[in-house]
Protein backbone atom coordinates (compact mmCIF):
# COMPACT_ATOMS: atom_id res chain seq x y z
CA UNK A 1 0.00 0.00 0.00
CA UNK A 2 1.46 3.75 -0.85
CA UNK A 3 2.15 6.31 1.36
CA UNK A 4 -0.48 9.16 0.94
CA UNK A 5 1.23 12.16 1.68
CA UNK A 6 -0.86 14.77 3.01
CA UNK A 7 -3.21 16.73 0.83
CA UNK A 8 -2.22 20.45 -0.37
CA UNK A 9 -4.83 23.19 -1.44
CA UNK A 10 -3.78 26.32 -3.29
CA UNK A 11 -6.30 28.96 -3.67
CA UNK A 12 -6.16 30.67 -7.15
CA UNK A 13 -8.01 34.15 -7.56
CA UNK A 14 -7.22 36.29 -11.04
CA UNK A 15 -4.60 38.53 -8.99
CA UNK A 16 -1.98 35.44 -8.80
CA UNK A 17 -2.56 34.68 -12.86
CA UNK A 18 -1.86 38.31 -13.30
CA UNK A 19 1.27 37.74 -10.98
CA UNK A 20 2.30 34.86 -12.52
CA UNK A 21 1.97 36.44 -15.74
CA UNK A 22 4.54 39.12 -14.83
CA UNK A 23 6.78 37.09 -13.35
CA UNK A 24 6.84 34.42 -15.69
CA UNK A 25 6.67 36.37 -19.04
CA UNK A 26 3.48 33.96 -20.08
CA UNK A 27 1.16 36.77 -20.90
CA UNK A 28 -1.04 34.89 -23.33
CA UNK A 29 -4.53 36.67 -23.44
CA UNK A 30 -6.72 33.64 -22.49
CA UNK A 31 -4.65 33.75 -19.13
CA UNK A 32 -6.21 37.62 -18.28
CA UNK A 33 -8.85 38.43 -20.84
CA UNK A 34 -12.31 36.80 -20.03
CA UNK A 35 -13.51 38.16 -23.98
CA UNK A 36 -10.59 36.54 -25.46
CA UNK A 37 -11.16 33.05 -23.62
CA UNK A 38 -14.45 33.08 -24.39
CA UNK A 39 -13.80 34.01 -28.02
CA UNK A 40 -11.20 31.13 -28.58
CA UNK A 41 -13.84 28.28 -26.70
CA UNK A 42 -12.82 28.18 -23.61
CA UNK A 43 -15.87 29.10 -20.26
CA UNK A 44 -13.42 31.78 -19.29
CA UNK A 45 -10.17 33.28 -18.08
CA UNK A 46 -8.15 29.40 -17.49
CA UNK A 47 -4.86 29.41 -14.76
CA UNK A 48 -1.34 29.56 -16.87
CA UNK A 49 -0.70 25.37 -16.93
CA UNK A 50 2.84 26.16 -15.93
CA UNK A 51 0.88 27.82 -12.64
CA UNK A 52 -1.20 24.69 -11.84
CA UNK A 53 2.58 22.96 -12.34
CA UNK A 54 4.44 25.42 -9.61
CA UNK A 55 1.65 24.70 -7.24
CA UNK A 56 2.10 21.00 -7.42
CA UNK A 57 6.26 21.60 -7.31
CA UNK A 58 4.85 23.34 -4.08
CA UNK A 59 3.07 20.33 -2.82
CA UNK A 60 6.42 18.23 -3.31
CA UNK A 61 8.39 20.54 -1.70
CA UNK A 62 6.38 20.20 1.65
CA UNK A 63 6.23 16.66 1.61
CA UNK A 64 10.55 16.60 0.67
CA UNK A 65 10.65 18.95 3.67
CA UNK A 66 12.96 20.98 1.36
CA UNK A 67 12.58 23.39 -1.65
CA UNK A 68 15.71 21.73 -3.52
CA UNK A 69 14.36 18.35 -3.45
CA UNK A 70 13.32 17.93 -6.75
CA UNK A 71 15.36 16.26 -9.24
CA UNK A 72 12.33 15.04 -11.67
CA UNK A 73 9.39 16.71 -12.38
CA UNK A 74 6.82 15.88 -15.10
CA UNK A 75 3.04 16.47 -15.74
CA UNK A 76 0.41 15.86 -18.77
CA UNK A 77 -2.27 19.00 -18.92
CA UNK A 78 -5.72 17.58 -18.91
CA UNK A 79 -8.00 20.23 -18.41
CA UNK A 80 -7.95 23.54 -18.08
CA UNK A 81 -8.33 25.30 -14.17
CA UNK A 82 -11.37 27.78 -14.90
CA UNK A 83 -10.83 31.09 -12.42
CA UNK A 84 -13.89 32.94 -12.17
CA UNK A 85 -13.71 37.15 -11.55
CA UNK A 86 -14.46 36.85 -7.59
CA UNK A 87 -12.46 37.15 -4.65
CA UNK A 88 -12.55 33.28 -3.76
CA UNK A 89 -11.56 32.35 -7.00
CA UNK A 90 -11.12 28.56 -7.63
CA UNK A 91 -8.90 25.85 -5.56
CA UNK A 92 -6.48 23.38 -6.78
CA UNK A 93 -6.18 20.11 -4.86
CA UNK A 94 -2.97 18.37 -4.56
CA UNK A 95 -2.15 14.88 -3.44
CA UNK A 96 0.37 12.63 -3.67
CA UNK A 97 1.48 8.95 -2.93
CA UNK A 98 4.88 7.50 -2.60
CA UNK A 99 5.28 4.97 -5.18
CA UNK A 100 9.06 3.89 -4.44
CA UNK A 101 12.20 4.48 -2.70
CA UNK A 102 15.22 3.53 -4.77
CA UNK A 103 18.26 1.96 -2.83
CA UNK A 104 20.29 5.19 -3.92
CA UNK A 105 18.18 7.55 -1.72
CA UNK A 106 15.68 8.81 -4.58
CA UNK A 107 11.95 9.10 -3.62
CA UNK A 108 9.16 8.79 -6.47
CA UNK A 109 5.92 10.27 -5.74
CA UNK A 110 2.62 10.16 -8.12
CA UNK A 111 0.69 13.48 -7.53
CA UNK A 112 -2.62 14.11 -8.88
CA UNK A 113 -4.29 17.52 -9.28
CA UNK A 114 -8.03 18.21 -9.61
CA UNK A 115 -10.02 21.22 -9.61
CA UNK A 116 -13.83 21.07 -8.93
CA UNK A 117 -13.57 17.66 -8.41
CA UNK A 118 -12.04 17.15 -11.83
CA UNK A 119 -8.48 16.17 -12.58
CA UNK A 120 -6.54 19.05 -14.49
CA UNK A 121 -3.04 16.96 -14.40
CA UNK A 122 -2.36 13.82 -15.10
CA UNK A 123 0.59 11.43 -15.37
CA UNK A 124 2.08 13.75 -12.95
CA UNK A 125 4.82 12.70 -11.25
CA UNK A 126 8.38 14.02 -9.02
CA UNK A 127 11.61 11.86 -7.84
CA UNK A 128 12.77 13.91 -4.61
CA UNK A 129 16.40 12.97 -3.09
CA UNK A 130 16.01 14.00 0.48
CA UNK A 131 19.02 16.02 1.96
CA UNK B 1 -1.88 22.18 -42.00
CA UNK B 2 0.31 19.19 -40.09
CA UNK B 3 3.76 20.50 -38.73
CA UNK B 4 7.14 19.86 -40.73
CA UNK B 5 8.57 16.57 -39.81
CA UNK B 6 12.06 17.71 -41.09
CA UNK B 7 12.32 19.79 -38.29
CA UNK B 8 12.42 16.07 -35.85
CA UNK B 9 16.22 15.60 -34.86
CA UNK B 10 16.99 19.57 -35.28
CA UNK B 11 19.24 21.52 -33.10
CA UNK B 12 19.51 25.19 -32.53
CA UNK B 13 22.77 26.91 -31.99
CA UNK B 14 22.82 27.91 -28.45
CA UNK B 15 20.80 31.22 -27.04
CA UNK B 16 21.86 34.37 -25.65
CA UNK B 17 23.30 33.82 -22.17
CA UNK B 18 20.62 34.54 -19.55
CA UNK B 19 21.80 35.99 -16.26
CA UNK B 20 19.64 34.56 -13.27
CA UNK B 21 18.95 37.20 -10.80
CA UNK B 22 17.92 36.77 -7.39
CA UNK B 23 15.03 39.16 -7.23
CA UNK B 24 13.71 37.74 -10.45
CA UNK B 25 14.10 34.25 -8.27
CA UNK B 26 12.33 36.02 -5.39
CA UNK B 27 9.70 37.76 -7.58
CA UNK B 28 8.85 33.82 -9.63
CA UNK B 29 8.83 32.50 -5.97
CA UNK B 30 6.47 35.45 -4.59
CA UNK B 31 4.05 34.72 -7.97
CA UNK B 32 3.49 31.27 -6.94
CA UNK B 33 3.01 31.32 -3.15
CA UNK B 34 6.36 29.90 -2.60
CA UNK B 35 8.04 31.45 0.91
CA UNK B 36 10.53 29.07 1.37
CA UNK B 37 13.56 30.74 2.70
CA UNK B 38 15.76 29.13 0.35
CA UNK B 39 13.85 31.00 -2.32
CA UNK B 40 14.42 34.01 -0.90
CA UNK B 41 17.00 35.03 2.11
CA UNK B 42 21.02 34.06 0.55
CA UNK B 43 22.10 32.99 4.25
CA UNK B 44 19.51 30.33 4.00
CA UNK B 45 20.86 29.46 0.54
CA UNK B 46 24.32 29.27 1.38
CA UNK B 47 23.38 27.27 4.83
CA UNK B 48 21.90 24.92 2.98
CA UNK B 49 25.05 24.89 0.68
CA UNK B 50 24.64 27.36 -2.39
CA UNK B 51 26.09 30.48 -3.40
CA UNK B 52 22.69 32.44 -3.58
CA UNK B 53 18.83 32.03 -3.55
CA UNK B 54 17.10 28.78 -5.33
CA UNK B 55 15.02 28.67 -7.77
CA UNK B 56 11.48 26.67 -7.80
CA UNK B 57 11.43 23.67 -9.53
CA UNK B 58 9.26 25.75 -12.24
CA UNK B 59 11.01 28.52 -12.35
CA UNK B 60 13.38 27.58 -15.54
CA UNK B 61 10.53 27.83 -18.03
CA UNK B 62 10.94 31.27 -17.82
CA UNK B 63 14.07 30.99 -19.46
CA UNK B 64 13.08 27.89 -21.98
CA UNK B 65 9.32 29.76 -22.64
CA UNK B 66 11.49 32.25 -24.27
CA UNK B 67 14.14 29.99 -25.33
CA UNK B 68 11.44 27.81 -27.47
CA UNK B 69 10.70 30.70 -29.83
CA UNK B 70 13.60 29.38 -31.96
CA UNK B 71 11.77 26.89 -33.28
CA UNK B 72 8.09 27.46 -32.52
CA UNK B 73 8.25 31.06 -34.08
CA UNK B 74 9.38 29.80 -37.15
CA UNK B 75 7.13 29.86 -40.36
CA UNK B 76 8.44 26.67 -42.28
CA UNK B 77 7.53 24.59 -38.76
CA UNK B 78 3.97 25.16 -39.52
CA UNK B 79 2.50 26.33 -36.67
CA UNK B 80 -0.12 28.13 -35.46
CA UNK B 81 -0.02 29.47 -32.18
CA UNK B 82 -3.69 30.60 -31.56
CA UNK B 83 -4.57 26.70 -32.04
CA UNK B 84 -1.41 25.58 -29.57
CA UNK B 85 -2.66 24.35 -26.01
CA UNK B 86 0.24 22.78 -23.45
CA UNK B 87 0.45 19.48 -23.60
CA UNK B 88 3.08 17.72 -20.94
CA UNK B 89 5.52 19.14 -19.44
CA UNK B 90 8.96 17.79 -17.69
CA UNK B 91 12.07 18.89 -15.95
CA UNK B 92 15.22 16.82 -15.22
CA UNK B 93 17.63 17.90 -12.83
CA UNK B 94 21.10 17.75 -12.77
CA UNK B 95 21.04 20.51 -9.90
CA UNK B 96 19.37 23.68 -8.86
CA UNK B 97 18.99 26.51 -10.57
CA UNK B 98 20.75 29.32 -8.51
CA UNK B 99 20.71 33.14 -8.61
CA UNK B 100 24.06 34.66 -10.15
CA UNK B 101 23.65 31.35 -13.06
CA UNK B 102 24.62 32.26 -16.28
CA UNK B 103 22.69 29.72 -18.46
CA UNK B 104 22.42 29.11 -21.78
CA UNK B 105 19.34 26.83 -23.61
CA UNK B 106 19.89 24.29 -26.52
CA UNK B 107 16.98 23.37 -28.56
CA UNK B 108 16.25 20.40 -30.07
CA UNK B 109 12.61 19.01 -32.04
CA UNK B 110 12.19 15.38 -30.28
CA UNK B 111 8.87 14.09 -31.63
CA UNK B 112 6.38 15.40 -34.56
CA UNK B 113 2.95 13.56 -34.33
CA UNK B 114 -0.22 13.57 -35.96
CA UNK B 115 -3.55 12.03 -33.78
CA UNK B 116 -7.16 12.32 -34.28
CA UNK B 117 -6.88 15.73 -36.25
CA UNK B 118 -4.38 17.41 -34.12
CA UNK B 119 -0.52 17.81 -34.49
CA UNK B 120 1.80 17.51 -31.44
CA UNK B 121 6.05 18.89 -31.07
CA UNK B 122 8.15 17.59 -27.90
CA UNK B 123 10.94 20.30 -27.97
CA UNK B 124 13.77 19.48 -25.37
CA UNK B 125 15.61 22.08 -24.25
CA UNK B 126 18.96 21.45 -22.69
CA UNK B 127 19.93 24.34 -20.14
CA UNK B 128 23.45 24.70 -18.96
CA UNK B 129 25.60 27.72 -17.73
CA UNK B 130 28.15 29.47 -20.13
CA UNK B 131 30.72 27.20 -18.91
CA UNK B 132 28.96 23.59 -20.17
CA UNK B 133 27.88 22.14 -16.75
CA UNK B 134 24.80 20.76 -17.38
CA UNK B 135 21.77 22.18 -15.24
CA UNK B 136 18.31 20.98 -16.33
CA UNK B 137 17.07 19.25 -19.11
CA UNK B 138 13.56 20.39 -20.37
CA UNK B 139 10.45 18.97 -22.23
CA UNK B 140 7.69 20.85 -23.40
CA UNK B 141 4.94 18.93 -25.93
CA UNK B 142 2.67 21.41 -27.83
CA UNK B 143 -0.42 20.68 -29.18
CA UNK B 144 -1.99 22.16 -31.96
CA UNK B 145 -5.53 21.51 -32.08
CA UNK B 146 -7.61 20.53 -35.21
CA UNK B 147 -9.29 23.51 -37.14
CA UNK B 148 -12.64 23.02 -36.52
Amino acid sequence: MAEQLPTQTFRVTRADLIRYAGASGDFNTIHWSERIARNVGLPGVIAHGMYTMALAGRAVSVWAGAPDAVVDFSVRFTRPVPVPDTDEGTEVVVNGAVKEVTDDGLTRIDITATCNGEKVLSLAKATIRKR
Amino acid sequence: MPLDPSFVGRSWPATAPYQVGREKIREFATAIGATDAEYHDPEAARAAGYPDVVAPPTFPVVITMAASRQIIADPALGLDYSRVVHGDQRFSYTRPVVAGDTLVCVNSVDDITSRGGHDFITTRTEVSTEGGEPVVTVWSKLVQRGED
